[in-house]
């Protein structure tokens, strides 16, 4: 089992779930983050005074899948995430030891 | 257990000995002379001047960490109550009292003994004294609320407290004895409609000395402290605008011309100011911002008050475009390079913009306005700008002067400021024991609290 955590444009999510819904996968964990890669900082002004902005806002999205629905997942995110422009964001992939479903107790691949 | 046997106590003192103090109410009867149209309109701006109280907690409290919001909220309000009180018992009688030496008025009208439903004799003769004695209050209630602006986020409420009592009653009822209450200053024919040297001047300085007395926000080092809440700012600014239509148009004591010409004015100003604050942004760093926008339009503001009821339309125009870049320029240049942190920029706006407006009045008043006036540069008359800065230099020195006392003589008692972990905590939690937001409980649906 693989644990995705892919740093997405939040523009981006709504798409993201209806292709990930699409595939019924349903199960993530969506977080407001704040974050940058390469991108370069932006000016702001409060009565005169001068900010740099250097994080940015973006959305992480954890998903949790079987080691053979990765690269399904992972090309979904990249089809439907990639402008081809600074800011895109990142996929990382974690190898995941156990899955508990508190509701019921079941492990591993029945609790997915 | 403990805590509440003693607030019954002190609740039962408190209401033998109010009880034991009433003075008997003067009995006289309403004189033919009061017009009902000046009344309803000096009562409705009394109304208005009151609602700024709220909106500058709400102007500043936008301005300040989402951590000190409730701290702003809750000196402006507790200013509010305390010098309503004090206005009562003393503030009153100082100021407008009957004149010693043009110094400061006597205590004819301790607790507003001889205040009655006739008009006074001398102020607002065709209103009601409680009418005069009200609107006044106001004013005095929103300057020393203007001063918070310069200590927010750092100061302890014991001793702000205590410093709002003082300052009340030692700066700003013996200066408006001078300017209005028949002291020396009005005497020399010195202008303010409104109260630019009372108001603005007085609150601008006094909170740059507290602010070079208490010192600088820990955070100021580090980090660059932001606004949390914009949109609260704007309404704050809103507020303001909407209620100085009474601080200015109030001030003609009058349903009449003057008060009309005040009204227009002040809405000229403040739209030239709104203009000229981000026309000089927009040429500086490029960028247009709603609050500059809105700190011009209370720049413009600030600097009609003392001009309201004795300048044309036109004259108000240029005060609104000659305030918006002075004071973008004092709050974005002179500010960081002098090192102060006037965490609100109350000097910058009031002070500065106050101070201009008062020798604006200087050069462009004219009689043709206000006949019981005088004209100004502009039309013939140099000595007034002379009288003008004359009134200017005595509000500067005796607010700075006498704010620097009452905080030394304060700090010998108690410490002005929190100490180092209450300022990272946030005023609101350390102080207060209150959350603005709600934010702070993790797992918690909606905005209820954790049980």
């Amino acid at each position: 089992m693989k644990k995705i955590e892919a740093i997405i444009r939040p523009s981006k999510l709504e798409t993201l779930k209806a292709a990930l819904n699409a595939l019924e996968v349903r199960g993530m964990t969506v977080y407001n983050v704040m974050g940058r890669g390469l991108q370069k900082d932006v000016k702001q002004f409060y009565r005169g005074q001068e900010i740099s902005v250097d994080l940015f806002p973006k959305v992480k999205v954890e998903i949790i899948c079987r080691d053979h629905w990765l690269e399904r997942i992972i090309d979904v995110i990249l089809k439907e995430c990639s402008s081809g422009q600074l800011g895109d964001g990142k996929i990382f992939v974690y190898p995941i030891e156990d899955i508990i479903r508190i509701s019921s107790g079941e492990r591993g691949d029945a609790a997915l | 257990m403990k805590n509440r046997a003693k607030i019954f106590k002190l609740g039962v003192l408190s209401a033998l000995t109010a009880g034991l103090l009433l003075p008997l109410p003067v009995g006289a009867a309403e004189a033919a002379a009061i017009d009902s149209g000046d009344t309803a309109w000096i009562l409705a701006s009394a109304a208005l001047v009151m609602l700024m109280t709220p909106g500058v907690a709400l102007f500043y409290g936008g301005m300040v960490r989402k951590k000190n919001v409730l701290s702003i909220l809750m000196q402006c309000f507790t200013i509010l109550a305390l010098v309503s009180v004090q206005w009562v018992l003393l503030g009153y009688t100082l100021s407008f009292g009957p004149d010693v030496k043009g110094i400061i008025g006597d205590l004819s009208f301790l607790g507003l003994s001889g205040v009655g439903l006739g008009p006074s004799d001398t102020y607002g003769t065709t209103i009601p004294n409680t009418v005069f004695v009200v609107f006044q209050g106001m004013f005095a209630i929103i300057t020393a609320a203007l001063i918070t602006g310069a200590f927010a986020e750092r100061m302890k409420f014991s001793a702000f407290v205590i410093f709002t009592l003082l300052w009340t009653t030692l700066v700003y009822d013996p200066l408006a004895h001078w300017v209005w209450g028949g002291g020396f200053l009005g005497k020399l024919g010195a202008l303010d409609f409104a109260g630019g040297t009372v108001v603005h001047i007085s609150s601008g300085v006094s909170g740059l000395v507290a602010a070079l007395v208490l010192g600088k926000r820990l955070s100021k080092q580090r980090e660059a402290i932001l606004p949390h809440n914009l949109p609260m700012t704007v309404t704050g600014a809103a507020l303001l605008w909407f209620g100085w239509f009474g601080f200015n148009a109030g001030s003609a004591l009058a349903a009449n011309g003057l008060a009309g010409m005040a009204f227009l004015v002040t809405n000229t100003a403040a739209a030239a100011g709104a203009m000229s604050w981000v026309v000089a942004e927009w040429l500086d760093h490029g960028k247009p911002t709603i609050f500059g926008a809105v700190s011009g339009a209370v720049a413009g503001l600030v600097a009609i008050t003392p001009a309201a009821g004795y300048v044309t339309p036109l004259a108000s125009i240029l005060i609104g475009i000659m305030v918006g870049p002075v004071c973008y320029l004092a709050v974005s240049r002179v500010k960081e390079k002098l090192g102060y942190d006037d965490a609100l920029d109350v000097f910058g706006i009031h002070g500065v913009g106050g101070t201009l407006g008062a020798l604006a009045t200087g050069l462009f008043a004219t009689t043709v306005i206000n006949s019981a006036a005088a004209n100004g540069l502009f039309y013939g008359n140099p000595h007034q700008l002379w009288v003008q800065f004359l009134s200017v230099l005595a509000s500067w020195v005796y607010a700075g002067g006498m704010t620097f006392l009452i905080l030394k003589g304060i700090s010998w008692v108690t410490s002005l400021r929190v100490n180092q972990e209450e300022e990272e905590m946030g005023l609101d939690a350390a102080i207060h024991g209150e959350d603005a937001y709600g934010y702070s409980e993790m797992g918690v649906e909606g905005t209820g609290v954790a049980r």
